[in-house]
């Protein structure tokens, strides 16, 4: 399977089998596109009929198709798809949780509009994690691991600041067994930033791998939806603090994380808004909420975002030009050096690689699933007891979807997110159409910058 | 100019063989590191 689109001057072709990319002249392009439907006589035909003013020859037509012909002989043009038997072997494989997502705080100084977390507390009751619950399922978590070396937590919320102390406790718990287990921890923590101040600044530069700061970018659009419990905008209060966060962060990781919505459908303005404060490492996110919502995103607005992703592109090539980059989490492509086939067909390992655990040590296959009795799967005491809800998800990737079967985005978004296509559909193996479609714009753009980027033109400008 | 310019890439047929340790962080941007 092959897929061609034309984005920013560059005719690109992607092979999905094999992982290729390709820019290509017009010539080429329209020959791909012809190649397995039509004999070699009727493309030359074809061509020579659209190109002859242009000059293209005969003799140059052949070199096309010769072309082609050898990429595809490679291994680098039309390769047949060899994955999906593998895909579907995935129920009897062997698993080990790496990742836990540790709800410290089941509550929050904020009052998010957009919150799929109710606030904090997933519909349920206000609750902190206790050290003896987190201390267990970090245990747990080693128990669980077999030979993975690396193991990520995250801390998580509502707000994880609310609950800081034990935080630290956990962190320091963690790093005492790390040489006896031959294991390495890496946190993260996302937070809305109320809480940042020196002693958190310290704590996360010191042990954090990566940290998300919430913010939705343009002051009025933040406080539209970001809001503190007295119904005012949280905008003033978190951004200094975000920023001198950020600034004393030196080359550590960390992401501004906002959420967009219909009532910011230049989402890319935001963006750029937040690279004006001095932030560089940037993501945002389309809002997934009920369709009544007075902000939920609707199909008149696809356009505009498309179109947004590509200004973004743009906006990008040209900064980087400029010797100013800042990275959009989403066009972080690794072509070179990016995951292997397995990792692209599981996708996030979500319910089998990565649970989420409750403040009170239940097991959730992700936070998006969380206080949703249907799905847990567990506790941190007896371990993953809903076996056959995982071998739902163990089978819940790229091939699991009727709808992804003839999709040539389905190695990069491993079939989607299961917590968005159990909202949007009411099964894991559903599709979030919407989701989709967005996703698969911000592909293109993230192989265009790749593709500038391996021809020279994203080379910084010389004084 | 050629017509076609293949950008280098990872091979996905290769990383049947050399691929699954498992070791990269809970989708397509990440470094594998192992």
């Amino acid at each position: 399977m092959v897929h061609l689109y034309k984005l920013n001057g560059y005719n690109i072709v992607l092979d999905v089998f094999s992982g290729s990319v390709h820019a290509v002249d017009e010539v080429a392009f329209d020959a791909i596109s012809l190649y397995e439907s039509h004999t070699p006589e009727e493309i030359k035909e074809t061509l020579s009929e659209k190109y002859s003013v242009q000059g293209v020859t005969a003799e140059d037509l052949d070199e096309v198709l010769s072309d082609i012909a050898e990429l595809k002989a490679d291994g680098k043009l039309f390769t047949k798809d060899q994955y999906a038997d593998k895909a579907f072997d995935f129920k009897n494989r062997h698993t080990e949780i790496k990742a836990l997502c540790l709800h410290v705080a089941h509550t929050c100084n904020l009052n998010c509009t957009y919150c799929f977390a109710a606030q904090g507390k997933y519909h349920g009751e206000r609750a902190l994690m206790s050290f003896e619950t987190g201390k267990r399922a970090l245990d747990f978590l080693v128990e669980n691991s077999g030979k993975r070396r690396n193991l990520e937590v995250d801390f998580f919320g509502g707000e994880p600041l609310m609950n800081f102390e034990v935080v630290k406790q956990l962190v320091a718990y963690a790093r005492s067994i790390e040489d006896k287990c031959g294991k390495h921890f890496r946190f993260t923590l996302t937070t809305n930033g109320v809480l940042l101040d020196d002693e958190v600044t310290e704590f996360a530069n010191r042990e954090c791998h990566n940290v998300v700061l919430s913010l939705d970018g343009r002051k009025e659009v933040h406080d539209h939806l970001r809001k503190t419990i007295n119904g005012k905008g949280s905008y003033d209060t978190i951004v200094p603090k975000f920023q001198k966060f950020v600034k004393a962060r030196g080359d550590k990781g960390y992401y501004v994380r906002g959420t967009f919505t219909h009532n910011n459908t230049d989402f890319t303005n935001d963006i750029l808004h937040m690279a004006d404060l001095g932030f560089t490492e940037l993501s945002m996110e389309p809002v997934v909420c009920a369709p009544g919502e007075e902000y939920a995103l609707t199909e008149e607005d696809l356009p505009v975002l498309f179109e947004q992703y590509e200004i973004l592109a743009k906006e990008m090539l040209r900064r980087e030009r400029e010797g100013r980059p800042i990275t959009f989490y989403h066009y972080m492509l690794d072509l070179t050096g990016g995951p292997c086939i397995y990792k692209r067909i599981s996708g996030c390992g979500s319910g089998t690689e990565y649970l989420a655990v409750t403040p009170w040590g239940e097991l959730y296959p992700c936070h998006q699933f969380v206080g949703d009795p249907k799905y847990s799967m567990g506790n941190i005491w007896d371990g993953v007891t809903n076996t056959a809800l995982q071998k739902e998800f163990k089978l819940c990737n790229a091939y699991a979807r009727p709808d992804c079967k003839d999709c040539w985005a389905k190695l990069y978004c491993s079939g989607g997110c299961a917590a968005n296509a159990y909202h949007a559909t009411g099964s894991i193996t559903g599709t979030y159409r919407y989701g989709c479609e967005l996703f698969k714009k911000r592909i293109e753009c993230a192989i265009m910058l790749k593709v500038a980027e391996a021809l020279g033109d994203a080379q910084p400008e010389k004084a | 100019m050629k017509r076609i310019q293949t950008i280098k890439t990872r091979d996905l047929k290769e990383s049947v063989k050399n691929g699954g340790c498992g070791e990269c962080q809970t989708v397509a941007n990440q470094q594998c590191e192992k």
